[in-house]
């Protein structure tokens, strides 16, 4: 099968690849280039745990095809820390015990993060809108709403 | 229409594990030689926990700090055996093996310190910050990393320990039937608040309020997790989840996440918890288990606030808008029971 060639920036990093056509996002990410953070879950959009930023919008990776983020920046839960130092999502999940089996988490926190780049003030409601393709079987949600309005007020304290 | 408020109450005991063939679990816990400690396990933490509760079990018996004490999970081919995680079975089970194997452990490391210090080993004590001292005399102690360094390259010996955990074999009396399945219970009352509406049958939960029974709560925020996660998932197989829509004709049931119903982060509603606290006696530090029965009450409770609500008994899961509003034409229209 014909190869199609595709750039992009994965987490700020020049990535290039050879994908097959129809080759999905995810499986590009996860495959090809080996960042694992991005997680399959139901393969076909509803679950939400694929959940990746192009250009800043979150995106369902595992319905997404490879060849249309051509030029675009990709960001995934792999490029959100910095070596030990975590992402302020990350540890007040991790504060709020946002998690528990962890599969939903790569996906949510992508989630929250183009709210919180948008909507640095976010109401419950608009959190719960934000993770509303998200699905988590463990937690019953409430942490991790707690954990995203959390993150919320703490990076808006550090920036006044 | 009208949309009728309905208050349900349910409350259960839940036996903690199952003694089919004694239900054991073992652990096995050595040090490196660098004087941390390695918990063995093949029990297995999917989300629940398992590894942060034996690690604290393990730190607390062997007198060291939970820093030094890693816990290794889940692979039956090379762990010591262990019947798994269900029936709430876990904290109690794995954690009273882990307390047997880490005092194993402790004692040998105690005998290597007092080795070194020439001493008795019932006389030293462990600071839980990683030394060993003479009782009354801190001055005159070892660190833990030293007594494993000794152990391993003078003394040739293993700062090691076995535990298991395993019930005695309960036989039913021929007579009575009787017998002890379990060894101690965990326990919950839940109040579940909700509306239904009576011209489409929908459910809506407002609120839930819950008490939990928990022997002492090991790590309070991780029970606090699984309680309110586990109190969803209660609520969700009451009223959303199924398999089997029309059981038993396997017809309309899901296949995928489109049509398999499961709460959204939108559904969540209020859910005040108050965890009691009566250490059980066989438990491990007292804490039985609030894995299973955190989900289990949910389900009567929410079957009985429906009836209170608009007087519709419901006896299949899940009670979708469909057998509600069947009821409701049955009875000829909604038949509230009265608020309490």
């Amino acid at each position: 099968m014909a190869k199609t060639p595709v750039r992009f920036t994965l987490n700020g990093s020049e990535t290039a690849l050879f994908v097959d056509g129809g080759a999905n996002l995810l499986d590009t990410l996860r495959r090809g280039v080996g960042d694992l953070s991005p997680k399959y879950g139901c393969g076909q959009g509803t679950c939400g745990t694929c959940t990746v930023l192009i250009d800043g919008e979150p995106h369902l990776s595992c319905l997404t095809l490879a060849e249309t983020v051509e030029g675009r920046s990709i960001e995934t839960t792999g490029g959100l820390s910095n070596g030990a130092d975590l992402h302020p999502l990350q540890r007040v999940f991790m504060e709020n015990f946002g998690a528990q089996c962890g599969y939903c988490t790569p996906g949510m926190l992508m989630a929250a993060k183009a709210l919180l780049a948008k909507n640095p003030n976010p109401s419950r409601e608009e959190v719960v809108e934000a993770i509303s393709g998200n699905i988590c079987r463990c937690t019953g949600y409430e942490p991790i709403i707690d954990a995203i309005l959390a993150t919320a007020g703490q990076m808006r304290g550090r920036v006044a | 229409m009208a949309l009728h408020k309905g208050r349900g109450f349910a409350c259960i005991n839940y036996p903690i594990g199952m003694n089919l063939g004694g239900d054991p679990s073992q652990a096995l816990v050595h040090s490196t030689p660098d004087g941390k400690f390695m918990v063995s396990l093949s029990a297995i933490d999917l989300g629940q926990g398992m590894k942060s509760v034996t690690r604290q079990i393990a730190a607390e018996t062997l007198g060291v700090p939970v820093a030094d004490v890693y816990v290794d999970t889940a692979d039956s081919d090379t762990g010591p055996h262990d019947m798994g995680s269900f029936a709430s079975r876990g904290t109690h089970r794995v954690g009273n093996a882990v307390i047997r194997a880490a005092a194993e452990a402790r004692a040998a490391m105690m005998e290597a310190a007092a080795d070194e210090l020439e001493v008795n080993p019932a006389d030293l004590d462990t600071d839980g910050e990683g030394n060993i001292h003479v009782k009354g005399a801190p001055g005159r102690s070892i660190t833990v990393a030293d007594t494993a360094i000794a152990a391993q390259f003078k003394q040739g010996k293993t700062l090691s320990g076995r535990g298991i955990f395993l019930i005695p074999t309960s036989d039913v009396d021929a007579d009575t039937g009787e017998m002890t399945p379990v060894s101690c219970f965990a326990h919950a009352a839940v109040v579940v608040d909700l509306e239904v509406d009576d011209e489409t049958g929908e459910v809506t939960v407002s609120q839930v309020n819950s008490a939990y029974e928990v022997g002492r709560a090991l790590n309070p925020k991780m029970v606090e997790q699984q309680l309110i996660g586990g109190a969803w998932m209660g609520i969700s197989h009451a009223l959303y989840e199924t398999t089997e829509p029309y059981y038993p004709d396997r017809s309309h049931g899901p296949d995928d996440y489109n049509s398999y119903l499961m709460p959204g982060a939108g559904d969540v509603v209020p859910h005040n918890i108050a965890v009691l606290e009566r250490p059980a006696e066989d438990a491990p530090f007292g804490g039985k288990g609030p894995g299973e029965m955190c989900a289990n009450p949910l389900l009567p409770a929410v079957a009985n606030a429906i009836y209170n609500a608009v007087g519709v008994r419901c006896d299949m899961l899940p009670i979708t808008p469909e057998k509600v509003l069947r009821g409701i034409q049955a009875n000829g229209g909604a038949q509230p029971k009265g608020t309490f």
